[in-house]
């Protein structure tokens, strides 16, 4: 604990020391990305120690604080410390990949806030993981949202920016709200905003317990990303530079869940419906969000919709873990949160690695438009290749890291239809739960094969494309760490697994003495199948070698692809994003209501021809536009009450104390 | 308590001068009113002593004499020359209405006075002191709220500022020296600043009409 708040310590100063160094973006640079790397090195080190030692462990004599009902007390248990490796792991890295990717704008921004801002961000995030009060909670979940806002506004001089930016300061602070609903709700309750006293405090009814899990289901909901209220992700990601979208998809959005998982374990045991709500929650962003993401033609927008989907994985292990959980069905509830909770690990790295690889190809060319770009594996074998692993571990392919967690999520639903449940609440929502992955990972697989396709495979569609080249060793270095972490989770999933027993002991409730067990046949299965895909890929690769050496010696040759008769093909007559996606998103149409704009070619010799699609955000147009907008109306409403006198100004005072006076009285 | 015959006809003093405002159209009659307002006030603290006043209250009781009995009148009637503001008042609303308003805020602090609990029993002096500092607090409130002109804000707030008195000297008796000091002092700066903000209002416009500043906003 003390070794963890040393390395938070180090990186705020490194921080603070960037923002003074301002101007000198050298010096900026040196202390943020040094001090943000080393900080995370030695907190992952902390957090490592804790996670495999187990038990959790307070910080003894935690200061005193004025705050009122606030207080410093801060603990790293397991569950705390498996949250930290990879917002820790994941943080370093980006910051060593921002040094290079951030050295474009010297000069021309201050990149010692910038700097300043990513360091309180990645402390900020750590505290929240760490924080036992809610009032440090709140200020630290603040201070997350303030400095991550400050990072997605870094270019606000592009158009859109600085809207994407108020949006999200918008849908961070009404989670905001609703978790200031719920941490009052609870501490009323158990008189104290201490976490550990409102775990201790008698048990809430359920009406209550209910109200704070559905504020709780809200506040941090918005800031993971469940499906109504995801729309921030979409305009949030793109915006920022690409080292941070990679730390805010990766594990900012996390923090909701760690938040919820807190939470979980912190009110006792959770009746049926709540499971069934976060899976219903869980499919519904899985699917749409995987939808919406087919549709895109933005890279990193793309990207912030598989987040969603991915959070919507989440969001089904863990509700699949509360439905065992209260239906006393250990198995479900061991594999259920346990491969909730290792996608938020996978997720990280196969997330942090795509958005840096997307961050590389927009620094190598200038573009996020996938239909601009093309060829790029040739250019770029290295990106290339890291991306390729991402994309593969998303799509929940073995054996990579995504299929890891998937699988533990399918087993337990599997379990839970067949050998020791049966009964209908069980099985309804497995069943469920079943099709819905199946459905997401299908999609997913279109999806990444789309983005992979357009972006690396074929021949580049822009002069911009052709003369890309690979970025420089300090980018290219944590694509390749993650990508070999994704490898390693996935060959190796019997220690991570294992490892997974003291982080959802305290969330199993009544089957936390079954956890090891459990973990262990999962583990056990999820080995056989590994070798089985290892020996597939050994296969492929021997085949590979065949052919390389059936090859050898005889004349290859290159040639253009079928031209379907043109004399001169070009490179724009390749399959574009969007007329691959077609099929698909002409089949969930009703979902999409993607826009097309057609200009079908004429007559028999055509010139002009084109095709704008646009996939606007269902939830944003249909459903918060008009909310705000209602809002808007109804405070200008409101300004009848603005005269400008100070007269009446006065007289209001007056009238709400006389009114507070009498209704105190009265 | 044996004196409280003087307090209570200070206590009728400070009503009927917080009406005479409400019904007086002149300016120079306002300021005089509260002028006689503040002397009557002054004299609080050493009749709630008694004859064993200490020094302290006499001090006190000097001092707040001597700010608000002369030193005010005296800036307030400087500002009234120098502005050349009109000498009548200008309310919103109208002088008899004025002066039911503030016959139903005093039936309103009746009502108040019996009903609040206070924090500790020892009351000082007379049971009227709560419902008159109210009425005094809310007549100047009132006088804020409902006249045009800035100086008359400044008499609006020399009133409350009455009220807040007369209330806290019933709720501890004899205030600490301390507070009494600075609420004064704040009172004093207050009023001061005042006067030299709506002598420069009027110097800027012409005028110190508080509702026609409302041009300024954007």
């Amino acid at each position: 604990m003390t070794l963890l708040l040393v390395a938070m310590g180090l990186t705020a100063l490194g921080g603070l020391c960037a923002l003074a160094a301002g101007r000198r973006p050298r010096a900026a640079t040196a202390f943020g990305v040094g001090s943000a790397a080393a900080g995370s090195a030695l907190g992952l080190y902390a957090a490592l120690g804790a996670l495999l030692s187990g038990a959790g462990r307070p910080l003894a004599g935690a200061p005193q604080w004025s705050m009122p009902g606030g207080s410093l007390s801060l603990e790293l248990d397991a569950l705390s410390a498996f949250f930290l490796i990879p917002t820790l792991l994941l943080s370093g890295l980006a910051a060593v990949y921002g040094g290079e990717y951030l050295a474009a704008w010297r000069g021309r921004k201050n990149l010692g806030a910038a700097w300043f801002s990513f360091n309180l961000l990645v402390v900020s995030m750590a505290l929240v993981m760490v924080a036992r009060n809610a009032v440090l909670f709140l200020l630290a979940w603040e201070a997350m949202a303030l400095s991550s806002f400050f990072l997605v506004a870094f270019e606000a001089g592009k158009p859109g920016v600085r809207r994407s930016a108020w949006v999200y300061m918008v849908a961070t602070h009404l989670g905001t709200a609703c978790l200031l609903a719920m941490f009052a709700v609870l501490g009323s309750r158990a008189g104290s905003f201490e976490f550990e006293a409102m775990g201790r405090a008698a048990q809430l009814s359920p009406a209550l317990a209910g109200l704070a899990f559905v504020l709780a289901l809200l506040g941090f909901g918005t800031k993971a990303g469940f499906m109504p209220l995801h729309v921030w992700l979409p305009e949030a990601h793109p915006a920022a530079p690409s080292h941070v979208s990679a730390v805010m998809s990766g594990v900012m959005i996390k923090t909701g869940i760690y938040g919820l998982v807190r939470l979980l374990a912190m009110i006792g045991p959770p009746p049926a419906w709540w499971g069934w709500t976060l899976v219903a929650v869980g499919a519904t962003s899985g699917i749409l969000g995987v939808l919406f993401a087919l549709a895109q033609h933005d890279l990193k927008r793309l990207l912030a919709y598989h987040s969603v989907e991915n959070i919507g994985i989440i969001a089904l292990g863990l509700g699949l873990g509360l439905l065992g959980v209260s239906l006393n069905l250990p198995a479900l509830a061991v594999l259920g949160f346990a491969g909730g909770l290792l996608h938020v690990l996978n997720h990280a790295i196969f997330k942090g690695l795509l958005f840096l690889g997307a961050g590389s190809v927009l620094h190598a060319t200038g573009t996020r438009e996938i239909d601009h770009l093309g060829g790029l594996l040739k250019r770029m074998p290295q990106t290339g290749a890291a991306f390729l692993v991402g994309a593969a571990a998303i799509s929940g392919l073995p054996p990579l890291n995504g299929f890891t967690s998937e699988f533990l999520i399918y087993l337990g639903a599997f379990r839970a239809t067949a050998a020791d449940g049966g009964t209908i609440p069980a099985a309804v929502p497995a069943v469920m739960a079943i099709a819905a992955l199946a459905l997401i990972g299908g999609l997913a697989a279109a999806c990444f094969t789309k983005a992979f396709g357009i972006v690396f495979l074929g021949e580049a569609r822009s002069a911009r494309c052709e003369s890309a080249h690979e970025p420089g060793l300090s980018m290219r270095l944590p694509m390749l760490v993650l990508a070999a972490g994704c490898a390693a989770i996935g060959l190796c999933p019997l220690p991570v697994v294992r490892a997974m027993g003291p982080v959802i002991e305290p969330l199993a409730g009544p089957a936390a003495s079954k956890v090891g067990g459990e973990l262990a046949a999962a583990g056990g299965m999820l080995l056989a199948i590994t070798i089985g895909a290892g020996l597939c890929l050994a296969l492929v690769a021997l085949l590979a070698l065949l052919r390389l050496r059936l090859l050898a010696g005889r004349p290859v040759e290159e040639t253009v692809t079928w031209d379907c008769g043109y004399a001169r093909p070009t490179a724009r007559m390749q399959y574009t994003a969007s007329s691959f996606a077609q099929p698909l998103s002409a089949l969930f149409r009703i979902f999409l209501g993607t826009r097309e704009k057609l200009r079908a070619p004429e007559g028999l010799f055509p010139s002009a021809a084109g095709l704008a699609t646009e996939t606007p955000d269902a939830c944003e147009r249909g459903l918060f536009r008009p909310a705000f907008g209602g809002l808007a109306w109804l405070f200008s409403r409101l300004r009848v009450l603005q005269q400008g006198r100070v007269q009446l100004y006065v007289l209001y005072v007056v009238l709400t104390l006389l009114a507070l006076l009498v209704w105190k009285l009265g | 308590m044996n004196g409280s015959l003087p307090i209570e006809a200070v206590l009728v003093l400070l009503v009927i001068t917080d009406l005479l405002l409400l019904g007086s159209s002149r300016f120079r009659t306002c300021i005089r009113v509260v002028a006689v307002q503040g002397l009557a006030l002054g004299l609080l603290p050493v009749l709630l002593h008694g004859a064993e006043a200490p020094a302290r209250a006499w001090g006190l009781a000097g001092a707040s004499m001597l700010l608000k009995g002369a030193v005010f009148p005296l800036l307030l009637l400087r500002v009234l020359r120098d502005t050349g503001a009109r000498r009548e008042v200008e309310p919103y609303v109208g002088y008899t209405l004025s002066i039911l308003g503030g016959v139903g805020a005093l039936v309103f602090s009746l009502w108040v006075g019996s009903r609040l609990e206070l924090p500790g029993t020892a009351l000082t002096g007379s049971s009227l002191m709560v419902p008159a500092g109210l009425a005094t607090l809310l007549i100047g409130l009132f006088l804020i709220a409902s006249r045009r002109n800035a100086l008359s804000q400044v008499l609006g707030y020399i009133v409350v500022e009455n009220g807040i008195y007369t209330f806290g000297v019933a709720l501890v008796g004899g205030v600490p020296m301390l507070v009494e000091l600075g609420v004064l002092m704040d009172a004093f700066v207050a009023v001061f600043i005042m006067s030299i903000a709506a002598y420069h209002i009027s110097r800027e416009f012409d005028h110190i009409e508080v509702d026609r500043l409302d041009r300024l906003r954007g």
